[in-house]
């Protein structure tokens, strides 16, 4: 009896080998039905006020759950989806009330922190001399350098790569500081120093930078109060503090905006339009690119959103389309050597990453035809910060097909209008962007039953944001097991619900914000359209994970310069420190290497245990 | 267990039937019976953005592509700065590659032309996810052709065998061997002694299957790489690296080869080859692409001198995901192509020559009649270095539904 038995398991064994690739298709299988499963099962109470928390706000604060409990989990959510209701943290905006190029127009802002072509077009005397001291330092400075090098061989060349070398300033630094206070700023404890640049009054402080070595001007911005940084800033490298205002106006509004869910939209749409920072006039454009394209509408129609990117000046200028034109427009100038025409760069990204998605049924063709409606849609003094511009002289005027829509010949500025009519309501968009919003706020791979009805209420609603958000998060797959703690938080979403959970004060968000550049996401500086990847892969790898691992213990041992946590606030118990950071109990796993961390250590260190958690796999998700 | 001698005659066998073992398959299996320590390592770059084949490498000899583009062509080779570097008499090199050309003439160089994903995307994301994934057309591939290249590990495998440089895991490293992204080599550790000890039990315990992984690998590699980090490094013979992100990336690569800590694949990209606009500037030999290209040939230049003899086991190839359109836009730039080429550098690369049937650039012979036309599969090449060079014969596993890549002789 046992041979046979063991012949026939040597021939099964023998028969399995090649089958190997079926039964890994079976296993696939397997796992989609259980993955399918997980979204159907529903989370309990308590677990649908986190799941809410972690999806909907940069993390959940000490308090929030006990808030949202009080206030009823719907009643939250509906006021989320209702930002305009929320009053906003008054905190919040008096810090933000410095960053006065927030809310500036392009204009203003590109004389204001001028680039360093326009600092030399001053300093040439082809542009006005500014009003402002710090700003006419800079000039005055680059002027001397500029007369100094005219001299050597390669005069403009060597300006343009050290426009803040030192010179000697009008005043010296003994001249305005008495020897205690320099002894202070040159030797004190960050405390003093901090204090004494609080203390000067603004013309004296303004002297004092002027006067002070580059190298001392640095070392002094990591202890500065946010006006001294920008202050700094204007005078070592003016077109910087834009960036500045950008980042540290993203991060204060992630941890303190009591509008959690639009920020976390803003997010969302900001990447899906993405501009990058460092493409020329973008470095002045983007501020009003975020306040008047994105901000407005990420809870509004899709149509108006889509148009506002399209005609915002930093899009134009980022995906070149200010500069396509008619292609017959030079055909028969000979004076033109360099002939201008045709740039399909907006076209296709607009088709491909903006709306229908790169399967969503268009051609190269329907590329050319749609860059040909946007022809004359350009931008007035791109250089100089001027707004959208229609120029009839540039657009073609003969009839395009886009999609099959025949658009006739002779039209303007209401072709491309045409254009985004016929995307915004397209079947594809309707489906792309529902799944864009699922993989951001649901899972890497939402079930297509929830896409569809999320679609189904895009197209029913023309397109109405807050209905597809409404729709998501009234869906079971929201609620469900498939979609908790199922994403892995970006890396700008780990800095903030750390310092979140941490309830740390934040009087440098510079700082935070260039972590979360460490830590492989830079803020506005997504070179390619596509942004960043909604999906988990984009941030699990080697040198980010010990990026969160460094920053995690930096942070809660108060490391970072400019974000303060209150250790007394952590009892000495593990455990319990787990619990008020995590807001639910650890995973054992985690649980058992803090407390074997401990056992080596004499005193209880509450700070170590507060970092290990935040480094912790419990809290890389969301 | 089968060993890899084996396994490789095998393999070799079921490639080539009953016969004589090639030189190069058994020349691999020598190196890997341990006579000699040293891996065979294969380095690949990727130019994110489609890079300008067509200014990369002039065909000056071609009358079209100066017809073609009256305002940004390179000049004909005449022995200055601002025209081709002639290679052949009929190519030429962008005079900011000029650091290349002697590498090119020792013979450790070798271009290919007109080469590039028969995927006829105009999408950088897709093309680069295919060329990336080494499955044109497929989307739904789940790893990189780089890490199916990893040959099977005899016993334990180096945790470095398979790094990519910057802040995230390339695409193509992406896959079921380890592999890890190395953004600076010194930082590349949990400062904190006692932090890095918890951190390291916890991602080995952690249920997450997603952390677990990475953690696992991640805390393999700071281990070996804790030894490098104590020393700080000096290039060879006098070798100058660019400044700049890929200067930087080349120069840790080298370094990890010269440790000998078991690399086998190293990946670096470089960006900004998107040049719709204001390509070339005032002189054939300025602007944003001659100021790219300059890093990215003096990058090359100065890992082939740091390496010196190392360069015997090491193989570069550089890729982009589609080439540009052969005739010039409205904006001094070029749009999104077709065709493209690819660069081949090693101590045993038969170089010294341009590879690929050049296909004309008459409108007929154009892509659609406005790009260069494809000659050569991207798979054709990497399926060489990936057989020869890494001693991988399994290419049905690294280029699927790619059967019969066409070798070009670029090794012997």
């Amino acid at each position: 009896m046992r041979k046979p038995a063991y012949a026939g398991l040597l021939l099964s064994l023998f028969l399995a080998l090649p089958a190997i690739s079926s039964s890994k298709a079976s296993k696939d299988a397997d796992e989609a039905r259980r993955h399918a499963k997980l979204f159907q099962k529903r989370l309990n109470k308590d677990e649908q006020i986190l799941h809410a928390l972690d999806r909907l706000t940069f993390g959940p604060r000490p308090g929030d759950v006990e808030r949202v409990k009080k206030i009823g989990l719907k009643k939250w959510i509906d006021s989320q989806l209702h930002p305009e209701r929320i009053a906003e943290n008054p905190n919040l905006e008096a810090k933000l009330q410095p960053l006065e190029s927030l809310n500036m127009t392009p204009m203003q802002t590109v004389q204001r922190y001028p680039s360093p072509q326009m600092l030399r077009a001053i300093a040439a005397g082809r542009q006005p001399m500014p009003d402002d001291p710090l700003l006419r330092a800079t000039v005055e400075r680059l002027m001397a350098r500029f007369k100094v090098r005219r001299t050597g061989a390669d005069g403009a060349a060597a300006v343009a790569s050290d426009p803040n070398a030192d010179m000697e300033p009008v005043k010296s630094l003994n001249q305005v500081l008495d020897p205690a206070e320099l002894q202070t700023l040159r030797g004190g404890s960050p405390e003093r120093k901090r204090e004494l640049l609080e203390s000067l009054s603004g013309d004296k402080l303004e002297e004092a930078l002027i006067a002070m070595p580059r190298p001392m001007r640095q070392q002094l911005f990591g202890v500065a109060p946010v006006e001294v940084q920008r202050k700094i800033q204007l005078l070592n490298a003016p077109q910087q503090v834009v960036a500045y205002d950008l980042l540290v106006s993203k991060l204060l509004r992630a941890v303190e905006s009591n509008r959690q869910l639009a920020e976390e939209l803003d997010d969302f749409w900001f990447n899906h339009f993405n501009v990058f920072y460092d493409k020329g006039s973008d470095r002045f454009l983007l501020p009003d690119y975020e306040r008047e394209a994105i901000r407005p509408h990420v809870l509004g129609r899709f149509r108006d959103l889509l148009e506002a990117t399209a005609k915002s000046p930093a899009m134009l200028f980022y995906l070149d389309n200010f500069q396509s034109v008619r292609p017959d427009i030079d055909a028969n100038n000979k004076n033109r050597k360099v002939k201008r025409g045709l740039n399909e760069n907006y076209g296709r990204e607009l088709m491909e990453l903006h709306t229908l998605g790169v399967n969503g049924g268009y051609t190269q063709h329907d590329v050319t035809e749609v860059a040909r409606c946007f022809t004359g849609w350009t931008i007035q003094e791109p250089r100089r910060g001027g707004g959208f511009f229609y120029n009839d002289k540039l657009h073609d005027k003969g009839e395009k097909v886009v999609l099959g829509h025949v658009i006739p010949a002779g039209g303007g500025v209401e072709d491309g209008e045409k254009v985004l009519d016929i995307l915004a309501s397209h079947p594809s968009t309707a489906h792309f962007i529902s799944k864009e919003l699922a993989q951001r706020f649901v899972a890497d791979d939402p079930p297509e039953a929830l896409v569809q009805k999320m679609a189904a209420t895009f197209q029913k609603t023309d397109g109405d944001i807050r209905e597809v958000v409404k729709t998501m998060l009234a869906s079971k797959e929201f609620w469900s097991q498939g979609a908790y703690r199922a994403k892995i938080k970006t890396p700008f979403e780990m800095v903030a619900s750390s310092v979140r959970a941490l309830d740390a004060t934040v009087t440098d968000a510079w700082v935070l914000a260039n972590q979360v550049g460490n830590l492989g996401e830079p803020l506005y500086r997504k070179l390619e359209p596509t942004g960043y990847s909604n999906l988990n892969a984009e941030w699990v790898n080697s040198s980010a994970l010990i990026a969160r691992m460094n920053f995690a213990l930096q942070l809660a041992q108060n490391h970072v310069a400019g974000v303060k946590v209150d250790l007394a606030r952590f009892g000495s118990d593990p455990v319990e420190v787990a619990r008020t950071l995590l807001f639910r109990t650890a995973s054992p796993q985690t649980r058992a290497a803090i407390e074997k961390a401990l056992e080596a250590q004499k005193q209880k260190t509450p700070a170590l245990v507060a970092g290990l958690v935040i480094g912790s796999p419990d809290f890389q998700r969301r | 267990m089968t060993s890899r001698r084996v396994f490789l005659k095998n393999s070799a066998f079921a490639i080539f039937g009953v016969g004589s073992i090639p030189a190069w398959l058994s020349r691999s299996v020598y190196a890997a019976d341990g006579s000699q320590n040293r891996k065979k390592i294969l380095v690949a770059i990727f130019q994110r953005g489609a890079v300008d084949g067509l200014n990369m490498v002039i065909p000056f000899g071609e009358q079209r592509y100066y017809d073609l583009r009256p305002s940004i062509a390179i000049p004909k080779p005449d022995g200055t700065p601002q025209s081709a570097v002639d290679l052949d008499g009929f190519f030429g090199l962008h005079p900011s590659l000029a650091p290349l050309k002697p590498v090119y003439d020792s013979g450790r160089l070798a271009i290919v032309d007109a080469v590039g994903s028969p995927d006829p995307t105009r999408s950088h994301f897709d093309a680069q996810d295919y060329m990336e994934s080494g499955t044109p057309g497929l989307k739904a591939t789940p790893d990189g052709w780089m890490n199916r290249a990893l040959p099977k590990a005899r016993g334990p495998a180096s945790p470095v065998r398979a790094i990519s440089l910057g802040s995230s895991l390339a695409r193509t490293l992406r896959g079921r061997n380890d592999a890890v992204a190395v953004n600076n080599l010194n930082d590349f550790q949990v400062r904190d002694p006692r932090g890095a000890a918890t951190f390291e039990s916890m991602y080995e315990s952690t249920l997450d299957t997603v952390l677990h992984g990475t953690g696992k690998e991640t805390f393999s590699a700071v281990k070996m790489l804790q030894a490098i980090q104590k020393q700080s490094y000096t290039p060879a013979n006098g070798a100058r690296y660019p400044g700049g992100g890929f200067g930087n990336s080349l120069q840790q690569i080298a370094r990890l080869i010269k440790a000998d800590v078991g690399l086998e694949v190293a990946f670096a990209d470089i960006g900004g080859w998107d040049t719709h606009v204001n390509e070339v500037g005032a002189q054939p030999a300025a602007g944003q692409l001659a100021n790219n290209l300059a890093q990215f040939g003096q990058a090359l230049a100065a890992f082939y001198l740091d390496l010196g003899d190392r360069m015997a086991d090491v193989c570069v190839v550089s890729m982009s995901e589609f080439g540009r359109t052969a005739r010039e836009n409205g904006d001094r730039g070029t749009d999104h192509g077709h065709a493209n080429v690819m660069f081949v550098m090693g101590g045993e690369v038969q170089g010294g020559k341009v590879y690929g049937d050049w296909p004309g650039m008459a409108d007929e012979q154009l892509y659609e009649s406005r790009d260069l036309a494809l000659t050569t599969d991207f798979r054709d090449i990497l399926g060489e270095l990936v057989a020869k060079h890494l001693g991988n014969p399994g290419l049905k596993t690294v280029f699927p539904g790619y059967e019969n890549p066409k070798f070009r002789g670029l090794l012997a």
